[in-house]
């Protein structure tokens, strides 16, 4: 089948940008949607034009390296799927598609769909972890962990930190992203002892870079590739109040 | 040049401890005084970031991505070993230690693979401490699940998301200390060479993938964990920015290869579907535990799986291995589903698939619990083939997955340049010819957390490190020859897609140094990769701007180098006639179709040195000597 595309040109971070139209032939149900541009990119670079760069990596959702915005939503139509993901037998012949990056101040654009999203790396660098130094950790069943605990410190863990959730947002709020880290070390007895300097310092963190504010509207949870849900920002917030509290 | 492992005398239970003690030491006051280079963030790389700098070392640490939290690491699946004997099932160091060197097909250092399994249980508690959520028991403790080769249940996991866990626990401890100041990351830096100054490596040369600048960058002893060369064959379980141009650049500049040809075929990933397909995706082994792996019992048999009746199919792993039946090591399920397809009893469009079933798991478990289990594989496998595997078997085909060999390490995880340490799957240290499932995160830890901060600070200590900066005329010659390379591939102006001479190239080592190796075949590729390479010098097209972000011109760059790389292991492949491990030359086979070794005349690690272009390399032996297990033919059966 063909698919039509108008995809976001853009060479550099000060030069303006402009959505530019590509047609893919010959495309395979069974493609995924970045093999898609990938055969795009095959045509341009053999009649010697600059390829349309994007982001991937393990093409199998869970590095988080790649997402792009489908028609408006981040990684594209499906649910709890990453852009890499979703295959091109979600669409039909004929069908025209848009792919725009990610909008947010603090994902500065390097190039065509590819942005830079290091502010993440400052939020965890804030207090993201344990405090714990190489060596000299106790056995590992010395401390129990009820199940349940395990199990949703699992859910809110395995956010792949894409950056979907702030691209979707109208506030660029990356409060779905910094509270999944807050709730997973706050579920764990490892994570208590720093449960409050964390949380400050992490929201604190998410300001400085440049994140807008929560006004829980949701649609972050709604495109979330790994289905973080709202409770977290919930447990992020309960977290801090707890910690304001603490500190007086 | 002789190779000397610098294995510790004594018994093998001790050495590690001995070592240690025999190690020098840095004072911590001194510590930041001396800079480390780390390239790589993966479990290894991240790990050892990590550590140095909470010792107080000067770390400066680069990864390609755009962060450190991308490597490939993330994406293992089923989990991690370690001996720690908590399900009381007889596991012990010793077990652990017996059946990697026996999964390995006798082809590890000993004293290695000891030390590996004697951190193992230290791995588990540092990850633990930092909040990695582990799968539990209802009582609170730790669960555990069984993996291929081993009779035990010693694999700690994090759902299908072991790697991706252990990879951010690890990324977060590096974090902290990038906070304070202990760690410097370099992101989007590709390290194009090692620079040596009388003759240490003392620093490299990367590129800034954004704004296309060479960098200098000194210190007092570099580190590699930049993975596997798997990428080679196109097609792999491997990132699609996985490469060798780190490890092959290191190579060039006087670190030796060692075994490149052991490479891991994964026995369970979604089959090949068509020509655009970037990559192959795992399906973990931990499938193994609960699915039943068959084909029809009759050739053409064109039947829906769940209309074809038990007599009339062969669960051959069970009927030929009844000991461990699914649960045979990796090599050994690869070869015996490429032998079902080879008879035309192969699955699927292509006849080059067989059956994973759970249908037998759901009837004894419960569809909730097998979803517990594998809920996000089974998402995962929908979302690629738009079939449910809860409903109808899987198709599996074998793909490529992993590299046992790497760069050639001693026991401290030095190169043959003094100086270059090589961590993780970029080394070749301890899986021998076949690498277990689960070891490969258990490694990748070991080597960082609980390996380089020792051997590292004994190479600081006892070397003396002549001042240098990045104006050293070392730094200008590597510069330069980075920038030539560089300039040349930009001058190619022809009609070929690095892709698609990539791609061609992957097909030739899957069909001529795959699964299953022949004189003949490795004969054709050595003929044919010098052609390759040729063409892609000459029709190369890699438009578009040096100093900016410029993907293609990175691919190409890589593609360059696997086109190097390609002749090495199968240089390696050829010499070495016999079958161990993941190695299967044909010509070397028992009567029942099993891997035979030769241990008289390969009973050692192969290690290739650079001779320059267009020289044949040159082979060193490290022998190996087996003083506490004897080597046997593996049996599963």
């Amino acid at each position: 089948m063909k698919v039509h595309l108008k995809v976001w040109r853009q060479s550099g971070p000060n030069v303006k940008g402009r959505l530019v139209d590509y047609t893919a032939d010959q495309v395979s149900p069974d493609m995924s949607f970045l093999e898609m541009l990938d055969s795009v990119n095959e045509t341009l670079i053999a009649k010697g034009d600059d390829p349309i760069a994007f982001d991937s990596d393990c093409r199998e959702g869970i590095c988080g390296t790649c997402g792009v915005m489908v028609d408006g939503r981040p990684h594209g139509p499906d649910s709890c799927t990453t852009v890499c993901q979703l295959h091109m037998r979600r669409y039909k012949d004929g069908d025209t598609i848009v792919i725009e990056p990610w909008h947010a101040k603090a994902f500065p654009l390097i190039k065509d769909l590819v942005v830079d999203r290091s502010a993440f790396d400052e939020i965890i660098q804030a207090g993201g972890y344990t405090s714990v130094n190489t060596g000299g950790a106790a056995d590992a069943n010395a401390i129990l962990i009820p199940k349940t605990a395990a199990d949703e410190a699992m859910d809110s863990a395995q956010c792949i930190g894409c950056g979907a959730c702030v691209a979707v947002c109208k506030n660029a709020a990356a409060a779905l992203f910094t509270s999944a880290k807050v709730t997973h070390l706050s579920l764990l007895p490892q994570g208590q002892m720093e449960a409050a300097a964390r949380v400050v310092a992490m929201v604190d963190a998410m300001d400085t870079a440049g994140f807008g504010g929560c006004s829980n509207e949701g649609e972050c949870e709604a495109v979330c590739p790994k289905g973080i849900t709202l409770k977290n920002i919930a447990t992020m917030n309960r977290e801090y109040r707890k910690a304001m509290f603490a500190n007086r | 040049m002789t190779l000397d492992s610098k294995v510790p005398s004594g018994p093998l239970a001790d050495k590690w401890d001995r070592h240690r003690f025999d190690s020098k030491l840095v004072n911590p006051a001194n510590r930041r005084k001396h800079t480390v280079i780390i390239v790589g963030t993966g479990l290894a790389g991240a790990s050892a970031a990590a550590s140095l700098g909470e010792l107080g070392y000067n770390v400066l640490s680069f990864c390609i991505h755009d962060s450190p939290r991308r490597a490939h690491s993330i994406a293992a699946q089923g989990g991690i070993n370690a001996a720690k004997n908590y399900q009381n099932d007889a596991d012990s160091t010793w077990r652990l230690f017996y059946d990697t060197i026996k999964g390995g097909d006798y082809r590890a250092r000993e004293a290695n693979v000891y030390r590996l399994a004697q951190v193992s249980a230290n791995i588990i508690d540092q990850c633990v401490a930092q909040g990695v959520p582990f799968a539990r028991e209802y009582g609170g403790q730790l669960d555990n699940r069984s993996f291929g080769g081993a009779q035990v249940s010693r694999t700690f996991y994090a759902r299908g998301q072991t790697g991706q866990q252990l990879l951010l626990g690890a990324y977060q401890s590096m974090m902290r200390q990038v906070a304070k100041g202990s760690v410097t990351m370099f992101t989007q830096r590709e390290m194009l060479d090692v620079v040596l100054i009388d003759g240490k490596a003392r620093g490299i040369i990367c590129r800034n993938l954004v704004t296309g600048t060479l960098e200098r960058h000194v210190a007092d002893a570099v580190c590699l964990a930049t993975g596997g060369y798997g990428t080679a064959y196109y097609l792999s379980t491997n990132a699609v920015n996985s490469n060798v141009t780190a490890a092959w650049r290191a190579h060039k500049r006087g670190a030796f290869f060692a075994n490149p040809c052991f490479t891991q075929i994964h026995p369970t990933c979604i089959p090949v579907s068509g020509d655009d397909q970037s990559k192959l995706t795992l399906m973990s082994e931990s499938l193994r535990n609960d699915g039943r792996v068959w084909v029809p019992k009759n050739t053409g048999d064109k039947r829906h799986p769940n209309d074809i009746p038990e007599a009339d199919r062969d669960y051959y792993l069970e009927r030929k291995y009844p000991s461990f039946g699914n649960l045979v090591p990796r090599d050994v399920a690869s070869r015996n589903a490429k032998a079902m397809c080879d008879e035309g009893k192969g699955v699927g469009d292509s006849g080059l698939a067989v059956f994973l079933d759970f249908k037998e798991a759901i009837g004894r478990l419960g569809r909730d619990t097998v979803a517990g289990r594998y809920g996000n594989l089974f998402d995962m496998y929908r979302k690629i083939t738009d079939e449910d595997p809860y409903k109808e078997p899987m198709r599996i085909y074998p793909a490529m997955h992993y590299a046992m060999g790497g760069l050639w390490v001693d026991y401290n995880l030095m190169s043959t340049i003094p100086g270059l340490h090589v961590l993780g799957e970029a080394n070749f240290s301890d899986h021998g010819a076949n690498r277990l499932g689960a070891s490969a995160l258990m490694q990748g830890l070991a080597d960082g957390y609980f390996v380089i901060p020792y051997t590292l600070a004994h190479y600081i200590a006892s070397t003396p490190v002549a001042k240098a900066t990045t104006d050293h005329d070392a730094f200008k010659e590597a510069e330069h020859a980075v920038q030539a390379r560089i300039n040349r591939l930009l001058a190619g102006k022809g009609t070929k897609t690095p892709r698609a001479l990539h791609r061609e190239l992957g097909r030739l080592l899957w069909d001529e140094v795959g699964m299953s190796r022949n004189d003949a075949g490795l004969r054709r590729a050595l003929r044919r990769i010098p052609e390759l390479r040729e063409e892609f010098w000459q029709n190369v097209a890699v438009p578009g701007d040096p100093n900016n972000l410029n993907k293609n011109l990175e691919y190409a760059g890589r593609v360059a180098d696997y086109l190097e790389f390609a002749e090495l292991l199968a240089t390696d492949a050829l010499h070495r006639t016999e079958s161990c491990g993941g190695h299967f030359r044909e010509e070397s086979q028992t009567a029942d179709g099993e891997a035979k070794r030769d241990d008289e005349n390969f009973a050692y690690a192969a290690a290739w040195a650079w001779q320059g272009d267009g020289n044949a390399p040159e082979l060193h032996k490290e022998p190996l000597v087996f003083e506490n297990v004897k080597p046997s033919q593996r049996s599963y059966k």
